[in-house]
């Protein structure tokens, strides 16, 4: 194994570290609306309080390592999604600021006004993040220098569409599902519904994805001859998603979240199986696309960056672990009303 | 918005980053400033015990995590702007500029995220223990993260701990319509890290950050005091920021010396733009004036005779390098780097003036009576925020037409080349020019559309941002209910009590 594979996969693991911690928080959006009252919404919004910022680090650090480890890759992608990227900013900032500052000032229109900001920047935000991920499986058209050649609409074809979609009804779950760990009474019955509402919604979206990727994109399951290992990861990918529903029916949430978790990781595996060893896919010509070992860092970089890796990494879980615990069990008012 | 549409990608670019970053420092400054703060108060609560201190620690830190909140969702834009705006410029710094930013999101982010959630709501679900070295990590990531974002900066300003080599691919260097593809590499990571001005720049920053924080606290007391409310919690605090501030405001002094020294040794054209110093010869240190750059004279100056010569050489006839040396296209905009420059000065030595005066005042027992001084400290947060985002634009706007600073062509025995017109030459091809920094993918009217999305987003957040801190500071800090946090074994009885006072507390603070 070679550095720049060690990187990809690290990056692989930020990504999929940042997919579950943040897919639940901007779940968490998504059903936002569900809550009616004042104070369910201020439990909706405290079940995320203390933790949302932590987990949009993942994204902050994934973006950082990408910069460092693969430059070309990350000045190819963030230059060719600059509208679609803008707009995820514009995202981001409501998102964070409605969560500081929805329950700063007693006053109904205030409210409203963060409530919608923190709904729609929620959905908005997981939408671009699917279109994004299925522009890196499609490939986007670049020139010789590895510079985007194409405009906004190459970028918003059907299938990113449908994966948009379909990354909107996953975080929907997995959001709904940590409502439901978080929350007591008539609350969590309402979200106990909508659990079952989004995972029927995620079941049709993600045959519908799986059959249109089979079909039409077939280096989705090329490299599954070098990597038959991925085959499993197939199997386990589809036995985490059968395990939401049985887990769900017998009210053990807590094991379903976990699945729901497996099912991200399992789908970030397939996605970096699929376009391995491309980060950025050339869809004109594959001459033309950034592997891990044409858009790297120097040797020495990497390996200096997997000293930083490995200083950090377990600081990060450390942190992150105690920081779980200290918030562990349901929200309550008094706690999060800060 | 139509001025807008005539310029192009990169002077859009340009004014894009100024607006997002400027806008964005409004706000670690305070965090970095104010976390010292809460270290001490927490500190000194552990010791001592007294409520006032909590009361003081929890007030602040609610101050603190407004600012944070604004500063974290703006902070992020700039790393997506490297890429999405300097494309170029990404590829050619990845490997150096990047590994430093990697080391700011995986040491300072998360140290500093994780622990604020237990800083911020943890007040009742851990010891005030736990509590004191949540505040210490939140501190202390806050200046972790300081040190590798200007670490990075400086790097740009005075490379070092690198080479600048072709990208190779199949083993042979990679040509594109005839051109070598080269980059930056790390050569040596500390070299790096410890680059000529970094280390230098880095103390300046933070003693900016401490006045900021100092005067922003002082601020909101000296208005307590003038309203007459909060009294104890008011003198104390003001107390605590003016030896902040006045020993900063000291510091800054020695550090603003060497930064002139350095800034002088490594670019020299920067400080000549700094003090309009247009033709090589003995140098004043203007005071007031407007440089004209058509006319190469500054109108209206009045300046010290020799004082830039004094500066630097301990000798008022003494040469110093004037923009005369430097070629027409390598010379930075003088107008704004003069007036940012001259700017941070002024409100340096301000600083300087008011937080001496107040400190002997205060040791004599009658500051607090001297009411013109605390409205002049109410409003001293403004050019305090002011300075430190003009020592930024000088620093940046000064480093111009470069975004990496080459180094000058050197003779066979070290010394600065010095081409026919007698003016220094640069290493062209070991540098990078701003306006080759762009995105080759991205069109203006991209852009245009994006600096109207984040002019309107942060007209709106300031708005909110200074609605809430008025909101906050109105309400003022709440009366703390002493037994719920020091009486560990009042029972489940005794807490279960207390709670409800305290709930009450809690929602009374809400109201504001």
């Amino acid at each position: 194994m070679d550095l720049n594979l060690i990187w990809f996969v690290l990056l692989g693991i930020l990504l999929a570290g940042y997919a579950i911690l943040d897919g639940f928080d901007l779940g968490v959006g998504i059903l936002h609306p569900l809550a009616r009252t004042d104070e369910e919404r201020r439990l909706v919004m405290g079940s995320i309080g203390p933790i949302w910022d932590g987990n949009e680090v993942w994204l902050v650090t994934f973006g950082g390592a990408l910069f460092a480890a693969f430059p070309e890759a990350y000045a190819t992608i963030f230059s060719a999604f600059y509208t679609p990227f803008m707009l995820l900013l514009f995202c981001l900032i409501f998102r964070g600021v409605s969560l500081e500052f929805r329950n700063k000032v007693e006053s109904q229109q205030w409210r409203r006004l963060w409530d919608f900001a923190f709904f729609g920047a929620s959905l908005v935000a997981t939408f671009l993040f699917g279109v994004t991920t299925a522009n890196g499986l499609l490939g986007i058209p670049l020139d010789e220098r590895g510079e985007f050649t194409g405009d906004i609409f190459d970028l918003l074809g059907p299938y990113p569409l449908l994966i948009g979609l379909l990354t909107v009804a996953m975080f929907a779950l997995h959001g709904g599902l940590y409502l439901h760990m978080k929350t007591e009474g008539g609350i969590q019955r309402l979200f106990y519904r909508w659990i079952w509402h989004a995972w029927g919604l995620y079941l049709v979206l993600w045959n519908l994805a799986t059959m249109y990727t089979l079909v039409e994109i077939p280096r989705a399951t090329a490299n599954f001859h070098e990597a038959p290992w991925a085959l499993g990861v197939v199997v386990l990918n589809v036995l985490a998603m059968a395990n939401i529903p049985r887990c769900i029916f017998n009210h053990r949430i807590g094991q379903a979240f976990l699945s729901s978790a497996l099912g991200i990781l399992c789908q970030v595996t397939l996605l970096g199986v699929a376009i391995f060893p491309n980060l950025v896919t050339a869809s004109n010509d594959p001459e033309f696309s950034l592997t891990v070992y044409t858009a790297a860092s120097s040797q020495k970089t990497l390996g200096i960056m997997l000293i930083i890796a490995f200083i950090g990494m377990p600081l990060v879980v450390t942190y992150t672990a105690v920081v779980y615990w200290t918030f562990r069990g349901k929200v309550s008012e008094d706690v999060y009303g800060h | 918005m139509f001025l807008l549409a005539d310029l192009d990608v990169v002077m859009l670019s340009r004014i894009q980053f100024a607006l997002t970053i400027m806008f964005h420092y409004l706000f670690p400054p305070l965090t970095i400033g104010i976390g010292v703060v809460l270290v001490y108060l927490e500190g000194q609560y552990l010791r001592t015990r007294e409520p006032i201190y909590e009361q003081a620690a929890r007030f602040w830190t609610k101050i603190f995590a407004v600012n944070f909140a604004i500063g974290v969702a703006t902070g992020i834009v700039m790393e997506f702007e490297f890429g999405t705006n300097w494309a170029t410029y990404s590829r050619f710094v990845g490997d150096v500029f990047g590994s430093a930013l990697a080391a700011e999101g995986i040491f300072a982010f998360f140290l500093e995220s994780g622990f604020l959630a237990v800083l911020v709501f943890g007040w009742d679900k851990v010891s005030p223990r736990f509590h004191f070295f949540a505040a210490l990590m939140v501190s202390l990531g806050s200046i972790f993260s300081s040190i590798w974002i200007t670490v990075a900066n400086s790097w740009q300003q005075t490379p070092a701990g690198h080479h600048i080599v072709p990208m190779m691919r199949d083993g042979k260097p990679w040509v594109v319509n005839g051109e070598v593809i080269r980059r930056a590499e790390i050569t040596d990571f500390w070299a790096m890290v410890f680059n000529p001005s970094s280390m230098n720049r880095l103390v300046h920053v933070w003693l900016g950050c401490f006045i900021l924080g100092a005067a922003f606290v002082m601020s909101i007391s000296a208005w307590y005091l003038l309203k007459e409310k909060h009294h104890e919690f008011a003198k104390r605090s003001f107390t605590g920021g003016l030896w902040l501030a006045t020993v900063s405001s000291l510091a800054m002094l020695v550090s603003g010396h060497f930064q002139a020294h350095k800034v002088y040794e490594t670019q020299p054209a920067k400080l000549a733009a700094f003090e309009a110093h247009f033709k090589t010869g003995p140098a004043d240190m203007s005071i007031i004036g407007f440089p004209d750059e058509k006319t190469e004279t500054v109108r209206g100056n009045i300046a010290i005779p020799g004082g830039l010569s004094m500066l630097l050489f301990n000798d008022p006839d003494a040469s110093v390098i004037g923009l005369d040396r430097f070629r027409e296209e390598d010379r930075p905009p003088v107008a704004i780097s003069f007036f940012s420059y001259h700017i941070m000065i002024g409100i340096g030595v301000f600083f300087i003036g008011i937080t001496v005066l107040a400190t002997v005042l205060r040791l004599r027992d009658s500051l607090f009576q001297r009411r013109w001084l605390m409205w002049v400290f109410v409003w001293a947060v403004i050019p305090a925020f002011i300075a430190n985002e003009a020592g930024w634009v000088a620093a940046e706007v000064g480093r111009q037409p470069w975004i990496v600073y080459p180094p000058f062509e050197t003779t066979e025995t070290g010394e600065r080349l010095i081409n026919d017109a007698g003016q220094f030459v640069y290493k062209e091809q070991d540098g990078l020019r701003t306006t080759k920094a762009v995105s080759a993918a991205i069109t203006a009217e991209q852009v245009v559309g994006s600096i109207i999305m984040f002019a309107a987003i942060y007209i709106l957040l300031f708005i909110v941002w200074v609605y809430v801190l008025h909101q906050k500071i109105k309400a003022g800090p709440e009366e703390v209910v002493t037994e719920v946090t020091t009486d560990k074994a009042g029972g489940a009885l005794g807490a279960a009590g207390a709670r409800v006072e305290h709930r009450e507390s809690l929602t009374d603070a809400k109201k504001k």
